[in-house]
């Protein structure tokens, strides 16, 4: 971390907190973004602006639709309507591969390690604009030995940074739960984005590792990451994020720093039920 | 009863041409299911339109055989391309049904009466490859020993043959450990995955149907310059099967899996067939239990047995590990 990659520090704590409100440096602006499978409305987002150089987390209920509105912002899955721009530019409609190139590089929730590749060549897979990914060029090692030589140097340092060089050449299939999260979180770093999302990335993870995993996660922020994730643990939430958003029923409900948001009424509403708040309040 | 005639039989088959022709489709569908993790089960059909690809072309439209081969290749890209566009993005088991139809109707068309002016319907084309065996620098003769020997024209078409799978397996062996392999394998093992990493994964599943479906169109183009004959019902979808049959059996996605696949499952059909034949003929089976004539479909159902006990004791095949088996979930 050196001094010029030291961002400008995140100044969310002035911004109001309410749904859909704007943001002063967005690197991801939503609006009108909706889904529906059959008679569900799924997702159903006016809009979301996702502040650059912070950590933002995406909580809510089960079936908010936090993991949708991941699929539809990423490419993977199309939205019935709604438009959404990254670093200002355009990326609704565009196939998932199209938004990982334009720098947005997501992990999913049930971790997908590529099991008969190794650790060093699911990591060395990541990385861009690789010259032997070309069919013809394959079969000419010359054209790209030195571009790979480099992306193994890379590769090593990025092992090395997660602890797992140990693990280099054996297959991802053999690695525990928590070291495939700490694998995907590598490999998405290798593809050089310039903001990760992570779906649920301490689901099943030991809590020792989370602290390694949460570390990790809160230096890319210092290194100038954007880190938009999903999950559940709210001491998670509360730990590293600079700004939280709540979804409910497909709706984006509230936003605000951590700090307030585990008093906003409309997130109590969501998580316990609208008739707690007021039964407790005709007993109280 | 000679058990030197069945080993002659046998290694005959084991390194003939038919090994190394049935070797080249399997190499295709390797890269197909071994490597990109596609269900195909229509490679009979790339076999055919190559085949015929090149036969129509010199039989019919009287063109140099050279041309013949390049319209053959051709017609494969193409069908893959037809092939691919609609399936490919599809779960895999559509992609296993459409080829599987695809193989069948292309089988219908070529042999139905209306296309018989250009195909010769059911009785296909003849005698399209003399070019080739015009340059056939071995001399007339036989060559070998005992029953070990080929005429001058299987040789010929031997040295073409394994000489092309030498070939191509170099070239699958640079390619797979190349970048572009790794791609590759990263789609077979998790599309989204290689999604999520920026590849386009339609893009290289594509790449993989058409160069798998290129060697599969080879390999029809050699069976039919080998027996100087096309004819529609040698491409009916047990060959595809057989083929899967010899793949498994030398171990999917590994290079040499089906070039050690093919010479074993010839060797194995031949030395069964053959050692049928002995056992009748020495009155050791009873003929009223196995007549000579049902031999060819009794010595199917021993091998099939034979692999059954394979699947179980062996399922990685024989060049194939265990323990990434078990890894893999497919």
């Amino acid at each position: 971390m050196t001094a010029e990659s030291a961002p400008r520090a995140p100044r969310l704590e002035d911004i109001a907190p309410e749904p859909g409100v704007a943001k002063p440096d967005p690197i991801l602006v939503a609006d009108d973004v909706t889904k529906s499978f059959g008679g569900l409305r799924a997702v159903q987002v006016g809009r979301l602006e996702v502040q650059r150089g912070a950590i933002t987390a995406l909580i809510g209920p089960n079936g908010a639709g936090k993991t949708t509105l991941f699929n539809l912002l990423t490419g993977f899955d199309r939205p019935d309507s709604g438009s959404w721009s990254f670093d200002g530019r355009p990326l609704s409609g565009l196939p998932a591969y199209r938004a990982a190139r334009a720098g947005m590089v997501r992990t999913f929730q049930l971790t997908k390690s590529l099991t008969l590749l190794t650790v060093l060549e699911n990591l060395k897979l990541a990385s861009t604009q690789q010259l032997g990914e070309r069919f013809f060029a394959s079969m000419v090692r010359p054209l790209w030995r030195a571009q790979e030589e480099n992306i193994e140097r890379r590769a090593d340092a990025m092992l090395a940074r997660f602890s797992l060089d140990r693990l280099r050449d054996d297959f991802a299939g053999t690695l525990s739960g928590g070291q495939r999260k700490l694998l995907e979180l590598a490999r998405a770093l290798m593809a050089r984005p310039t903001m990760i999302m992570l779906d649920e990335p301490t689901a099943g993870v030991n809590p020792a590792l989370t602290q390694s995993l949460l570390g990790h996660i809160m230096k890319l922020r210092d290194e100038g990451m954007t880190i938009l994730f999903v999950e559940h643990d709210m001491d998670v939430v509360m730990g590293i994020s600079d700004w939280v958003v709540c979804m409910a029923e497909g709706h984006l409900i509230a936003e605000g720093p951590p700090g307030s948001i585990g008093s906003d009424g409309a997130v109590i509403d969501a998580y316990l039920g609208a008739h707690h708040g007021r039964r407790a309040g005709g007993e109280g | 009863m000679d058990f030197l005639i069945i080993l002659g039989d046998a290694s005959r088959a084991a390194i003939g041409p038919e090994a190394a022709i049935y070797a080249m489709a399997a190499i295709g569908l390797n890269m197909h299911f071994g490597y990109t993790g596609l269900l195909n089960f229509g490679q009979v059909g790339f076999m055919l339109v190559g085949a015929y690809g090149a036969a129509v072309a010199v039989a019919t439209f009287n063109a140099p055989l050279w041309a013949g081969v390049l319209v053959g290749v051709a017609l494969a890209i193409l069908l893959a391309l037809l092939l691919g566009v609609p399936t490919l993005r599809l779960r895999a088991d559509y992609l296993a049904i459409t080829t599987i139809a695809l193989g069948e109707i292309l089988r219908y068309i070529y042999r139905s009466n209306f296309a018989s002016p250009v195909t010769g319907g059911v009785y296909g084309l003849t005698r399209f490859a003399d070019p080739l065996y015009t340059i056939n620098p071995i001399p007339p003769g036989q060559y070998g020993f005992g029953r070990l020997a080929y005429s001058s024209q299987s040789l010929w078409i031997m040295v073409i043959s394994w000489s092309l799978v030498a070939l191509v397996c170099v070239l699958m062996f640079l390619i797979i450990q190349s970048p572009w392999g790794r791609v590759i394998r990263s789609v077979r093992e998790d599309e989204d995955a290689a999604r999520s990493l920026g590849k386009n994964v339609f893009g290289y599943k594509m790449q993989s149907l058409v160069f798998g479906g290129v060697l599969g169109a080879v390999s029809g183009m050699l069976l039919a310059f080998y027996a100087q004959a096309v004819q529609p019902d040698a491409y009916s979808p047990v060959v595809t099967f057989y083929l899967y049959t010899l793949l498994i059996l030398g171990g999917a996605g590994r290079i040499l899996g089906p070039v050690v696949g093919s010479v074993i499952f010839w060797f194995v059909l031949v030395c069964t067939d053959s050692f049928l034949r002995q056992a009748i003929g020495a009155g050791l089976i009873s003929a009223s239990l196995i007549s000579p004539t049902e031999v060819g479909a009794v010595r199917f159902a021993l091998v099939g047995a034979g692999l059954m006990l394979l699947m179980i004791y062996r399922p990685q095949g024989i060049l194939g590990d265990r323990r990434e088996m078990m890894l893999g979930d497919r």
